[in-house]
Parts: structure tokens; sequence; C-alpha cells
């Protein structure tokens, strides 16, 4: 198992708070993720949860106050980021990693040329003259999918529909061919149609360019689609880790089987969809147990007072959840199936 | 693009004929005669301008007669001194309060800009308070109060500059620093709230994810998108200053529009009122057209309109 | 976390427990908009500083001209152009009358013009703009229109021209600012009905079978209160502005009356002898301004608490 290969990017008990004026809210409460070179990862879970704020703190690009970094570490091929000056992370951004934002109609500059703000990323981290980074911009305009390139780099953002944004946007993101791209919630704000679009897109590129990604995402269909492996978090924590197989086929956390329960079937179309009970814990005053138990159909009286820990479930694979215990009764699990 | 200026252009000259309709309405409805407290008045002349101005004739006529003069270029003449027409006013006023009010302006916009950046930029420090302070000083202290202090500090007491006048460069600096003033403080916080708005926007997060330093995504990124609501509202604020200002060319005695046009009311003389109100608002309009011009050339989702 | 709460770990302790819905909702008190909003108010102090002095100003324009052993009108030729001192406190001016009488007898006149110009063109303003909002479409077409007109010369030639026609006066002062001042509010208003008219909340009302007036008294008024208050903490400092400025142009109160407007004209006047002459009115009038202004900030900050980062 330590024989693997050194990861890309790691992520070890990352904890982040934010300073608001009433008290200081816990977002992210000891994450660990790793990505390894040309994988996709994914981060699930309802909004809230700490998903984005995981993948900014990466370049951070969290706001700083209110923002505080209260321990961990993020490691990009052994480097620790966050002991980076603010001069060397900017080497870092748009460079070693890129990021995608959920709304691409807000995401590019309105009065700026959609061209400009391309070229603007390769002039900044490569050493090429105008005209390279002009015909750069074209070929990844092209290779996004965008017809008439040279076109579309004299145009304006409000002339492109919001699929073509976001084409933009990733184009925009791997121009200086970087080693990882974040893109979070790339897909939310677009229509059906264009979401899976983009999905392919994103795992063509990477197949093209070796691209790892990490997508974060409340899509579980997206998840099947794009990811090798998923992160599932639930307020602030990881519940649940494990590859894509394991996750749909032998899930542990109740609350992934009920993330599970709330994906439409096509086979089962007279099945409702079990929605999740209640709301998240207030991450002002998070739990000092397991933050699922007040909504969890198997609660015990220990998981209201005990954070469980994060514990093997196959290679791999982690669970955060008390029913992994050995004095834990059986439940029946419903999701378990043979593999195909 | 042609479309949206031609539109713009045919509203302006709708809003131009009903301002100076309603200036015509108003002036017509002041009881009295126009030369009913005159004795200066020769009846001869008085006959002249009554035949000119057509004042013998039923009120439509004499809109007509008021209409076809403006469109001619004559804003009419002085009611009250013998002689002096409204043309000539503008002719000598106009230059001085352009002069004052357009370099009050870009004292104004420039350190207006600067310092709403400056304050949006190290929000929470320093630069911010001390910015916020002026600013809400500036909107707080009536003009005539930072009129007179300067012009007692800087003038009387430190004897830099004369206490007033016109037709020097000490004696404009004082009136252009007191006008600026409060036009610095209201850009400086109009600025910073639009600065703040803009960099919190999503496209800001997107060029430093791009690895772009602090001042390209504020010179690049945010200062064009943050100067539109300035844009919008420096129309009205450079037409406003150009016509005059009342309350600056009365401390400094400077003769321009603005102290003619307060002389002009306090002797009742109304067609001189009228006739500078129809100037002003000839100003005001074009001036605001020129305005979305330059927005049409700022702002590139306009020309899709 | 790690091995000592692992020995606490006991068989008991995986009993299942029923599910209990009550504690999965949120822990949070809610509070109505008005007095969420009253509780960020009280919180900053500059905002609360700034009612102290505006109270503090108002009980003294009432009770100061009654307690002052000087008349505001009454002229002494013995005490002429006397600085300030314990007779008379803020001094008197050139024809031996008390100032600090005078700027308390100003404050009620700039304050009464203020208030009462204020909630006229509020009024108007509110149904000017509630009615080109309402309704929509060409009459909310022409109306904006006349509030463009009105807008395309400033609010003091306005009032000027008014008052040429109308002849000065206080009642006059009152009526031209009341009546060019209320272009800000109805393009405040008609924008948030418009608004609020395509907005889902209004919509779910609606279809859910509320009546109209339902919907406006617990939907649209509590939401348009917001800006309206912020606004009109606006509008009077900048009535009170206009008037000052009138005054001062010499086209205000007639004598002997006085408001901070004619005060700083008269102390202007002598203000390369007697600087204290235009210090006071001037110093009441930049700290009521200042008051509201602050004022006007803590209110939007209070009901708009998205605009505070």
């Amino acid at each position: 198992m330590m024989s693997e290969k050194q990861p890309l990017l790691k992520i070890d008990e990352l904890r982040i708070s934010f300073n608001t004026y009433a008290g200081k809210v816990q977002a992210v409460r000891g994450v660990s993720l790793t990505l390894h070179a040309g994988e996709v990862l994914a981060m699930v879970g309802e909004s809230g949860c700490g998903k984005s704020v995981t993948a900014q703190s990466i370049l951070q690009l969290n706001p700083v106050p209110p923002t505080v970094v209260e321990g961990g570490s993020i490691t990009l091929e052994g480097k620790d980021l966050l002991k980076y000056s603010d001069a060397e992370m900017r080497k870092i951004r748009g460079h070693e990693i890129s990021m995608i934002f959920q709304d691409p109609m807000t995401s590019l500059n309105p009065t700026t040329r959609v061209g400009k703000q391309i070229t603007e990323a390769i002039l900044k981290h490569q050493k090429v003259s105008r005209k390279e980074a002009y015909s750069r911009a074209v070929d990844m305009l092209r290779m996004v999918g965008l017809s008439n390139p040279e076109q579309r780099m004299r145009q304006y953002p409000h002339e492109f529909s919001g699929g073509m944004r976001q084409r933009a946007m990733i184009a925009m993101a791997l121009v200086c061919n970087p080693k990882i791209l974040i893109a979070d919630e790339p897909t939310t704000a677009l229509d059906v149609t264009i979401q899976s679009q983009i999905v392919d897109l994103l795992l063509d590129l990477r197949q093209k360019l070796g691209t790892a990604i990490l997508i974060i995402t409340h899509d579980m269909g997206v998840v099947a689609d794009i990811a090798d492996r998923v992160a599932v978090m639930y307020a602030g924590v990881v519940v649940e880790q494990g590859s894509v197989r394991d996750l749909f086929y032998h899930p542990r956390h109740p609350y992934t089987w009920g993330l599970l329960d709330s994906i439409p079937k096509l086979d089962h179309s007279d099945e409702p969809l079990i929605p999740i009970q209640g709301t998240p814990p207030d991450l002002l005053n998070p739990p000092k147990g397991c933050p699922f138990a007040a909504r969890c159909d198997y609660c015990m009286a220990v998981c209201h007072d005990h954070l469980p820990e994060e514990t093997e479930a196959g290679e791999g694979h982690t669970v955060r959840c008390w029913l992994q215990h050995e004095f834990a009764p059986h439940v029946n699990n419903r999701f378990e199936r043979e593999d195909k | 693009m042609a479309r949206y200026f031609v539109k713009r252009l045919l509203m302006a000259i709708l809003t131009l004929w009903l301002i100076l309709t309603a200036t015509f309405i108003m002036m017509k409805s002041i009881p009295g005669d126009p030369f009913a407290n005159e004795k200066m008045i020769l009846p001869e002349i008085r006959a002249n301008m009554e035949a000119k101005y057509g004042l013998d004739k039923p009120l439509f006529e004499q809109y007509i007669t008021y209409m076809n003069n403006l469109l001619h270029g004559d804003f009419g003449i002085s009611f009250k001194y013998k002689g002096r027409s409204v043309n000539e006013i503008i002719a000598t006023g106009f230059p001085v309060s352009a002069a004052l009010g357009l370099s009050a302006c870009a004292v104004g916009l420039a350190l207006g800009i600067i310092f709403g950046i400056l304050a949006a930029v190290k929000r929470g420090k320093w630069p911010d308070y001390l910015v916020i302070i002026i600013s809400i000083l500036g909107v707080s202290v009536p003009a005539f109060v930072f009129g007179s202090l300067f012009q007692y500090v800087f003038a009387v007491k430190l004897k830099w500059f004369p206490v007033a006048g016109w037709g020097t460069f000490a004696a404009f600096v004082l009136p252009t620093l007191a006008l600026g003033l409060r036009m610095i403080a209201y850009i400086a916080r109009m600025m910073r709230t639009s600065m703040l708005d803009v960099m919190s926007q999503d496209y800001i997060k997107t060029a430093k994810a791009k690895g772009l330093s602090g001042m390209s995504i504020i010179w690049k990124h945010a200062f064009r998108n943050a100067v539109m609501p300035i844009i919008t509202v420096s129309g009205s604020m450079i037409a406003s200053t150009m016509v005059g200002s009342f309350v600056m060319e009365n401390i400094f005695n400077i003769p321009g529009m603005g102290k003619y046009l307060v002389n002009a009311v306090k002797d009742s003389d109304y067609t001189m009122i009228m006739g500078m109100t129809a100037f002003y608002a000839i100003i005001m309009i074009v001036t605001m057209l020129l305005v979305d011009v330059v927005y049409m050339l700022v702002d590139p989702r306009v020309k899709m309109d | 976390m790690t091995k000592k709460t692992e020995h606490e770990i006991t068989r008991q302790m995986f009993e299942q427990l029923p599910v209990d819905t009550a504690a999965t909702t949120s822990q949070r008190p809610s509070t109505t908009f008005w007095k969420d909003a009253w509780r960020r108010l009280k919180k900053n102090h500059v905002a609360m500083a700034s009612v102290a002095v505006l109270l503090l100003i108002t009980l003294m324009a009432i009770f100061a001209p009654m307690l002052s052993p000087y008349d505001y009108a009454t002229q002494d030729i013995f005490a002429v152009n006397k600085g300030p001192s314990a007779e008379h406190w803020f001094g008197t001016d050139t024809l031996g009358r008390d100032i600090f009488t005078r700027c308390w007898i100003g404050a009620r006149v700039s304050l009464t013009i203020a208030l009462v110009a204020t909630i006229i063109n509020v009024l108007i303003g509110i149904l000017y703009g509630g009615v080109s909002g309402y309704f929509g479409g060409k009459v909310d077409l022409i109306m904006m229109r006349g509030v463009e007109i009105i807008y395309t010369i400033p609010d003091l030639l306005w009032v000027i021209l008014l008052m040429v026609i109308m002849g000065s006066g206080l009642n006059t002062i009152i009526i031209a600012i009341a009546i060019t001042g209320w272009g800000s509010m109805a393009r405040l208003v008609r924008g948030q009905i418009l608004q609020m008219k395509s907005s889902e909340y209004v919509m779910a009302s609606q279809t859910l079978g509320g009546r109209f007036s339902h919907i406006i008294a617990k939907h649209m008024i509590p939401n348009i209160m917001g800006p309206i208050i912020i606004d009109l903490t606006f509008s009077i400092p900048s009535a009170i502005f206009t008037e000052a400025t009138l005054s001062y142009l010499g086209m205000g109160i007639p004598v002997p009356l006085a408001s901070w407007g004619t005060l700083a004209n008269d102390g202007a006047k002598m203000l390369q002898l007697y600087p204290y002459q235009l210090f006071f009115p001037a110093l009441l009038i930049s700290l009521t301004m200042l008051s509201f202004n602050l004022l006007g900030d803590g209110l939007r900050d209070a009901f708009d608490p998205k605009l505070r980062h």
C-alpha cells in the first residue's frame, strides 16, 4: 500500500474556519484527500459541506479575512503550498493548477475580449511572443470545440452562450497545460444537454492532455460519468472515500446511501426518490459526535458523543462511521451488490 | 450602435423641447407684466421689444417666436438692463464658468477615482478610513463653508492666493479646489463601493486563479468595470458644474454664468432667467449624449442593445 | 481523539436510537426582519451616536430659544460683534443679536423645512413610483420619461425657478423643495415594485390565493420600507443643503427670521473680521449633515447585511 507512487496532490488534515461577526464557522474540519496524476477525483456533498472551500484553499483563493487556515497541509509533488508566499502562489495558479467555476455567465470579465483573457494567462506564465500566445489560444479554443476560434477571440463574453463560455473558461484554464484542473461545479449552472457535453469535453481533454481533475459536484450522475475516485463530504469532514466502484456498489456510510437514494433511476421509474430528512448542522457550533447523527436512520448513542475515525473498508476505501466498529449491530446494506 | 445613438438623440431632442416648453410656461405664469416695475425703460424701447418678442401677441404666437429665436441661437434679452442680451452673458460668462467647472471636474474625477480605488484595495486599513472620513466630511460640509474657509485660511490669513477675482492662475486655484473637493468626496465614495462590488465578482476570482498579481487584477480587470457608474454620473456632474457654480462664483466674485443667474434672480429679470435656463438645458443634454457615446465605447455590452 | 476515546467506547453505546426529527431542524433562533435590522443597528456605535446627536439638536431647537434670556430678533447696539463669552455663548452678530439663540431658531426653521419638504416629496415619490411600477408598460414608460426630464435640470435650478415664480418665503421654499426632490424616490419605489412583481415569493403568494391587499401589506410594504427609510435619511440632509444654499445666495428666509443658511450667509460676510459668526452655524449644519449621512450608512448596513462585506 505504501509503495504506491507519490500522489500529485495531497491534502492532509486540513482545517479552515471563517471569522464572522456571529462567531467562528468551522467550514473544513480535518479533510484528507489525495489526487494522483491523470486521475479524476470527485468531491460530492450538499451545499455548505465545505467542498468548495477545500478546493479554493488549494489555490488560496478564499478571501483572507475572514478565512483562516487552522491547520493541516496541502502538498503539490512534495511541496507544501500553504507555506508558499503570495508571489510563489501566483506561479502555481493557472500554471501548475488551474480552476474553473460554477457560473460561466459571471466568471468571464464582461468588458474584456475573450481572446485577451486567454492570452493573458499564457503571457503571464510562459515566455512567448504575443503572436505565439495568440496562436496557442486559438488552438486551445479549437480544442475545446468552439467553431471559428479566430472570430471568437475578438468577441466579448456576452456574445457567447452559457455552454460556450464554460468552454472558453476551460480553454483559459488548460492553455498553460497545468497538472491539475479544479472544476468547481462546472455543470451546475448549465442546461442538462450542455452539462453532458461539458463532462464529455473534460474527459476528452484529460485523455489528450493527461490533466488530473478535481471536480466538485452535488450531482451523483456527473460523478458516475466522470470520476475515478470519489470523496463524499458532509459538514466539513470526508465521510467516505473510495473508487467509483466502491461508492456505487459497496457504499458503507448512511449519508452515501442517502445520496444514492436521491438519484432518479431510469430502470425503476416507479420508485419514489427518497430525500434525506432534516438539515446539516450549524458549523458555528458543530456537534462533537458524528455530524450526520441527527439525520441518520441508524444512529446509536455513541454517534452523538464521539466523532468516528476513518476506517479502511477495502483497498483505498475509507469510511468514517461507527457502523464499521466491531461492536456495531449488523445493518442490512441494500446498496451492496456484485461488481459487474 | 448607430441605431442606438439615433434613438438617444431623438430622446434628447424631445426632452429638450419639453424642458424649454416648461420653462416658457413657468415664466409666462408669473403674475404681472414683465415691465411693471420698470421705470428706466423708455416707451419706444418697450414698444420695440414688444414687437420683437411678440409680447402683445397671443400666448401661442409668443411661444412660436420664442422657440424660433432659440432655434436661431437667440436666447433673448434682458428686460432690466438696456442693451444686455442673454447671448452676450453666455459669451462672457460661459467660458469663465466652463474653465472653472471643467478643471474642478478634472481634479474631482481624477482624485476621486484614485482615492476610491485606494480605499477599496486597502479596505479596513488606515487609507480606507481616511478616505471614508474625507468623503463623509466632503458631502456633509456645505460648499459655501468650504469656499469661505479656503478663502479665509489661504487667502486672508496665509495670503498664498488672491482673495477674489479672475484672470490669473493664482486666482483660479482656490475656487477650483473648493469646487473639486465635493466631487472628490462624492466620486471617491462611489468608486469605493463600486470597486468593492467588482472585486467580489466571479471574474476577479478567475483572474486571480490565472495567477495574475494584485495590481494587474485591479487595473486590467476591476478598474474598467468599476468605473462604469462613475461615467454614468459624470455627465450631469460635468454639465452642471460647467455652466457655473452659484456659490463659488459668488464667494470668489468670479464673472461666470452662476453669478449672472443669481443676479438675474435677485433682480427678477425673467427673460434673462428663461434664456439662461434654456442654455443650461441644452448644455446638459448635449453632455449627457456625449456621456452615452463614451459609455458605448467603454462597455461592449451596450452595442448589442 | 485517538486512543483515549477508543477506551471509552463500550458495547452498550452501540444501541440504536429512534430517529429524532426535532433535532435535525436548525438551532439558530429566527427573528423578524425589523428586529434583526434593529439589532444590527444597535451594534453600530457610529449610527447610534448619530441618532444621539440628532436628538440633541432637535431638543435644543425646541427648548433652547425658550430658555435663552435673549430674543432672536432683538438688537443690542451695545453688544455688537462680541466674541463668544459667558453671556453670549456663540457671541453676537453685527446687530448685537445673540447668535446662540439665533442658531437654534435657525435649527427650527431649517429642520422644519427639511422634514416637511422631505415628507411631502417622499409621499409624492411613493405615489408616482408606485403607480408607474404597478401599471408598468406604456404608463411606466411615459411616467419615467417625465422623471428623466425633471432630472435633466438639477434640483437647485428648479427650486430657483419656482422661487422666482412664487416669490420667496418659508412656505415657498418648502413647496419648491418638496415638488422638485421626489424623482429619486419615485425611481426607487418603481424599481422595487417592478422587481417584486416578478419575484417568486409574490408569485407564490398569488398562487396560494393570497389576496392583493394581503400581498401588498405582507410582502410589498415590508420589502420597500427598508430602501425608503434609507433614502429618507439621505433626503433630509439634501433638503437642509438646498435651503442653506438658497438662503446663502440671498433667496431664502426673509429677515429677521433665521435659518442656518441665512446665518451662514451673514457670517460669511463678516468672515474676515469675525470668523466665529460663520463658524457656529456652519458647524451645526455640518454636524447635522454628518449625522444624517452616518445614520443613513448605518441603516443601509442594518437593512441589507449583504452589503456589509
